[in-house]
């Protein structure tokens, strides 16, 4: 299921360590950190390779992530808003991620734009449950779901290239 | 000019008048019932359910107006058990049942391959597209209504709270949850709430390929929570790959839906009202018709720390007496056997696979493992050793201004 390349991409994010989810006030702190700092590493190592594709922020309690992705195709950039919750079962449970303009325009996806990532996702996050963070989840979960399903909303077209991105 | 706005205002008047009439005679069928009557009479809506009564099948029917149910996920399994419950509740003078129904969504026509909604719904809220239904049904039923998705942290504690105060009586919790959620956060997520104010629930769900379902009994502590055993269990018999379709997310079947349901509701109703066996889990394979039954312990190990109390509250707990089966003779049923005929037990001893299962996700037959679960580390153990490291002296504030800044 996992190639060679995000194996490579994969061992290169920290691992996080401490289980704590956002109702654990005292040490949610903690693995926020580490959210943050997974999150960080694995966007410089992205620079570093030339292949940039997201940004993320969250609200001061790191319940709710906003950001934007992009994916690239024929040299053009296509650019999305990225929105999702921290589960209150979570890290048992991943993040949903959403794309909300593409709502409604993929059968892959559930409602309010959540990308499908019951077959290639959650049973990998299954497995590696306290360790993966959500910048793993942005690389098994999102970075595979875009370059499927971009190039053939592309093809379909479904979406087009904005000049402005 | 005023007398064409004279004119105009008389025609609103006749018309929200119209209006209003239709509303009366349209939305309510029938008025409220002052007192459940056991007699069986066509204008009786209830006599046939009465008659469970006299037939002893129920001891006393009319407990069901005592009862509050709460519903998660009002789709296509959630709408016809509300539906169901709806027409099972029944009212005397100042109890009435009580429906709370939890659901985000709203009605599509993509829904309208299943049961209950109707496509002049589309567009409005599940849980309001239900009301309106349900109270048209039996405007007995006293309904709440929730229109929140509960798995995000704010709305996860107005959730407890409801679940805990809206039950019969303010400020009782609800006798039974329903979960007829269709993902797994959700479903964890009614397991966090039923384990940390220990609520009996019942969950529910059809496969993704629509050809099985299942419910479950969760009682915390007594029997497995939906923690102790994740998803790692798959009915066998079938290989899912061989159904799904290719750009299809989920497949649905109103008949499969239909059937879980009608389980979920059968069993709900045999723990409300006290008779018969309750299910602790029931599975229903479309394909062969295969009605897995059984029960599961709760996993010593769970990861939910409130399962793991209550399963310390349980032990504590003395257990009711279980009626002792009566001594069968040791004497032979036959005196002689000239044909050497002997039965063999069923359910003799098979070495190879008791020593494979794992004793806390007791796996009986007809289901294997899908994976194995990842190995325990202590990492609660260590939380300073790790913040220690790395962490400690950087404050949060400066690793998200240093995020925003990328």
């Amino acid at each position: 299921m996992v190639d060679d390349s995000t194996r490579k991409t994969l061992s290169s994010i920290p691992l996080l360590q401490m289980r704590a989810g956002p109702r654990e006030k005292d040490v949610w702190v903690q693995r926020l950190k580490e959210e943050y700092q997974a999150l960080i590493k694995y966007v410089e190592n992205n620079k570093a390779s030339g292949s940039d594709w997201f940004r993320l922020e969250s609200n001061k309690e790191g319940t709710k992530w906003f950001g934007k992705c992009w994916y690239m195709h024929n040299l053009l950039k296509y650019e999305f808003d990225v929105e999702f919750d921290i589960p209150v079962t979570y890290p048992t449970t991943a993040p949903e991620i959403a794309l909300p303009e593409l709502d409604g325009k993929t059968a892959k996806m559930y409602r309010g734009g959540k990308i499908c990532l019951t077959d290639h996702f959650k049973p990998l996050w299954a497995r590696n449950v306290p360790k993966f963070g959500i910048a793993h989840a942005m690389a098994l979960g999102l970075a595979p779901w875009l370059a499927v399903e971009v190039p053939d909303l592309i093809e379909k077209g479904i979406i087009t290239y904005k000049d402005n991105c | 000019m005023p007398s064409a706005i004279d004119e105009l205002q008389a025609m609103i008047a006749e018309l929200k008048a119209e209006l209003e009439d239709q509303k009366t005679t349209n939305r309510h069928a029938r008025d409220r019932i002052e007192r459940m009557s056991a007699e069986v009479v066509d204008s009786n809506p209830y006599s046939r359910l009465m008659a469970l009564q006299r037939m002893n099948i129920v001891k006393d029917y009319e407990r069901i107006r005592d009862k509050a149910v709460a519903i998660v996920g009002v789709g296509g399994v959630g709408s016809v058990t509300a539906d169901m419950l709806t027409r099972i509740y029944t009212f005397k003078r100042c109890g009435v049942g009580k429906l709370i129904l939890f659901d985000y969504d709203k009605v599509e026509l993509a829904n309208m391959n299943r049961l209950f909604f109707t496509p002049d719904q589309a567009g409005l809220s599940k849980v309001e597209a239900a009301a309106r239904t349900l109270s048209f049904i039996n405007p007995d039923v006293r309904i709440e209504t929730h229109n929140y998705n509960i798995t995000t942290v704010d709305n996860f504690d107005k959730f407890l709270t409801t679940i805990t105060e809206s039950g019969i009586q303010a400020g009782q919790p609800v006798d039974l949850v329903l979960s007829c959620v269709d993902n797994f956060e959700a479903r964890m997520t009614i397991n966090a709430a039923c384990n940390e104010k220990n609520l009996f629930w019942f969950e529910s769900g059809v496969s993704e390929n629509a050809v099985s379902g299942h419910i479950q009994f969760i009682r915390p502590g007594d029997t497995a929570c939906f923690a102790c055993a994740p998803p790692l269990v798959v009915a066998e018999n079938i290989d899912e790959r061989t159904l799904k379709r290719e750009g299809v997310c989920a497949a649905s079947l109103p008949t499969t839906m239909g059937i879980t349901a009608g389980l979920l509701v059968q069993n709900a109703l045999k723990y409300l009202l006290n008779f018969g066996e309750v299910s602790d889990y029931l599975g229903y394979n479309a394909l062969n018709d295969f009605f897995p039954k059984m029960t599961l312990r709760p996993n010593t190990q769970c990861d939910d720390r409130h399962c793991l109390l209550r399963q310390q509250e349980f032990q504590a707990r003395p257990k009711p007496v279980v009626e002792q089966k009566e001594e069968v003779s040791d004497e032979p049923v036959h005196a002689s056997n000239d044909w050497g005929i002997e039965l063999v037990s069923e359910d003799a001893p098979a070495t190879e696979s008791t020593s494979k299962a794992t004793d806390s996700t007791q796996v009986t037959a007809g289901l294997r493992l899908a994976y194995e679960a990842p190995e325990k580390e202590t990492t609660q153990a260590t939380p300073q050793a790790a913040a220690g490291e790395a962490a400690a002296e950087v404050s949060l504030e400066d690793l998200m201004a240093q995020m925003k800044s990328m």
